[in-house]
This record gives structure tokens, sequence and C-alpha cells, in this order.
């Protein structure tokens, strides 16, 4: 459904500010979105002054820092710090991105840090993400076949085949596309969205997959996969620079060309 | 704590305007805007049948500041919706999903859109005699 506006518990209020130390002269402000489950207010964006001088240069040793000097219950999912693990995934100034890889010197101005949009927020930056695992199941991303495996060795794959699936394997499912795109905020649940649909496509372009046909069968459906509308947010978004609305765009091919 | 009290996380209100959504969200007004002109268009069409009163008045409403206006939104969403509509077609072949190809094809839709409107204004009113 579309729904423009936030519902009236989910509006943002102002929150807190949180000076930086005397002497601080290369100050930044974080503005962060914050909203405790345990106590029965609205969010709030608290402002935090970092000295920066003191500070790594991503927007997620920001986010650290301040965990560690400042407030320690700010939340947020975290791991590898190196674009590789998909869990840091935040709206940061604007954009879908993962925050280990953003500089910060790149922003102009405050440093807006949000959740992923248009998500069930758990706590400050961790959104629930139940729903996007359970439509990448759904997609079922794992290589099925019917013929027998050769006896002496695995199912083999040419560097041709392999080459298809160039710009789909990176894919680390941290669903920036997913919340990038109007088309998946408004019909989310019933839309797959770029991240399961890229995901799709990477079994479907698989030389060794052999039920392409049955996965393509479960992917034509007017919201599974034709809600996508071409937007391109996806592809502008993804932090590790893949390309979900081509994906998108092949599995259609691929409908319209096997009829 | 159950999911239906937890807050939706802004998205319209915080994210950035990017050229991807916006050429996205002007093709969709631009196509309503097509539809009800032409409404429009069909009802000036029929005014033609009859004593030709209603005719008249519709030519009175075009010539108007108010109903140029009007005109010259529907004639530019014609060719915004039009040349956008092709961008669309080239992706549903598979051509132009980098990033950067779309960039350019969305300035191309935008300019071409542009120039296709002024031009068909200019020669609509040298037609007219320059009024």
């Amino acid at each position: 459904m579309v729904e423009f506006s936030l519902p009236s518990h989910s509006k943002v209020k102002e929150g807190k500010k949180y000076k930086a130390p005397e002497g601080a002269d290369n100050i930044k402000r974080f503005q962060i979105y914050r909203w405790d489950p345990d106590d029965q207010d609205n969010p709030r964006v608290d402002t935090f002054e970092v000295d920066l001088e003191d500070c790594g240069p991503m927007v997620l040793d920001a986010l650290i820092k301040i965990k560690n000097e400042i407030d320690p219950s700010l939340t947020f999912r975290r791991s590898c710090r190196e674009g590789v693990c998909g869990s840091c995934a935040m709206n940061v100034d604007g954009t879908n991105t993962l925050s280990c890889i953003k500089d910060i010197g790149e922003i102009g101005g405050d440093v807006k840090v949000y959740p992923l949009p248009h998500m069930p927020v758990i706590k400050d930056l961790v959104p629930d993400l139940k729903q996007a695992y359970a439509q990448y199941a759904s997609i079922e991303p794992w290589l099925k076949t019917k013929t027998p495996p050769p006896p002496d060795r695995e199912r083999l794959q040419s560097p041709e085949e392999r080459e298809k699936l160039d710009g789909l394997w990176e894919c680390v499912l941290c669903f920036c596309c997913s919340t990038s795109c109007p088309s998946y905020w408004w019909n989310g649940d019933r839309y797959l969205g770029p991240a399961a649909l890229l995901q799709a496509y990477r079994w479907i372009a698989d030389s060794r997959d052999e039920e392409t046909g049955e996965r393509l069968d479960g992917l034509e459906d007017p919201f599974r996969l034709y809600r996508c509308h071409t937007i391109m947010n996806c592809a502008k978004t993804c932090p590790k620079h893949l390309n979900p609305a081509r994906a998108i765009g092949e599995i259609k091919k691929a409908i319209v060309q096997r009829k | 704590m159950t999911t239906g009290q937890r807050p939706l996380s802004p998205h319209l209100q915080i994210y950035k305007p990017e050229f991807t959504s916006a050429l996205s969200i002007f093709h969709r007004i631009t196509g309503t805007g097509l539809a009800l002109g032409t409404l429009l268009l069909v009802y000036w069409f029929f005014t033609l049948v009859g004593t030709g009163d209603a005719f008249v008045k519709m030519q009175i409403f075009w010539a108007s500041g108010f109903g140029r206006v009007i005109l010259f939104a529907w004639s530019y969403a014609l060719f915004y919706h039009l040349c956008n509509g092709v961008r669309h077609l080239f992706w549903d072949v598979g051509i132009g999903f980098d990033v950067a190809a779309a960039r350019r094809s969305a300035t191309a839709v935008v300019l071409l859109s542009l120039l296709m409107t002024f031009g068909a204004w200019a020669w609509g009113l040298s037609l007219l005699g320059g009024s």
C-alpha cells in the first residue's frame, strides 16, 4: 500500500545533543536515528559532535567511536568493517550504503544516519530483515538438478558459463537495493524486491541449474516480479556496484523468450 | 515486543531524490496527466458536433492564458512520456542498464522532450501566424 507519510508512532522527534569535547577543532555533526523498544516514546534524532582528528575515516568508525565514548546504548549491526559482510547497511546522507565503506569526507554538512528505509525498526539502526530473508528463501537459492551428477567429478562449467555469474555472486545481501526501491516500499509484502530477484537470476543464469523453467514459473507474477518498474534506484545505491535492475530485466526477457 | 508496535523507518522523508526515481515518478505523473488531458481533447472534438457554440467556447478556452498553460503542459507530458517510454523499450530488450548509461538516457529524455515541446509550439504558432 502506498502511504507517503509515516504512521503516528513512527514520526521522528528531535532528540538529544552531545557536544564535542573542549579543544576539538575538526568537528563533524552526526544526526542519528534512535528508537528504544523499552520506552514508549517515538523515534528521535540525536546529534553527536565528533572530533574527526581522533576518528577513523569511515562512517562506521564514527558510529563505533560514539558508542565507545559518548553513548554505549547506540545500537547497530557491524562485523567485517570492509564491505564484505553486508551487516552495517543503513541510510547515510540520504542513500543506502554500507557504513564501513562510506567515507565521512565525502559528505558535506551534517552526517545523517537512518536505518534502511521503510522497514520495521528493532532498535536504533537495526531494521527487522525477517521478511527480506523469507523472500530470499522463497527463490530457493541453491543448485537444483534433475540429472544425477557425474560419478567421477563435479558438475563442470566452462569459463564462459562461469562468467555469466559475475556481477551476481558478489551480492552480500545487505538489502540496500531493496530498501531504496519505492516499489518495494509500497508493495514489499508481495514484491520480492531487487535483492531477492538478483539472487533468483543468479540461479537462473547458472548453467548447472536444471530447474530454470520452474524458477521462471515461480517468478512470473504481477507482484513478485513485475512490480519492478525499472526505477533503477537499486543499481544507483548498491554499495558493491552490482546491477539488480539489469538482472530483473534479464528475468523478464527470459520469460518472454521461452514463450 | 511485537512487530506491530515497531516504528516504520523513514523513507520518502529522508531518501535523497535520485535522478532515477525522479524520472520514474515523473513518467507516472505525465501518464496520469495525459489520460486526463485526453478526456479534455475528446471533449474538444465532441463539441464539433452540434450547434458549434460549445466548440467556440472551447476555442476561446484554449486561446486563454490558462488554456495555453494546460495545452503546453499536456504537450510536454506527451513528449516526455513518449521519450521516456522509448527509454523503457530499450531497457525491455536489455540495453542501457549501466548507471552511467541510465544517466545519459535520462539527460537525453529531458532535453529531447523539451526540444520537441518547444519545436511543436514554434511550428504550431507559426501556422497561426505567430499569435
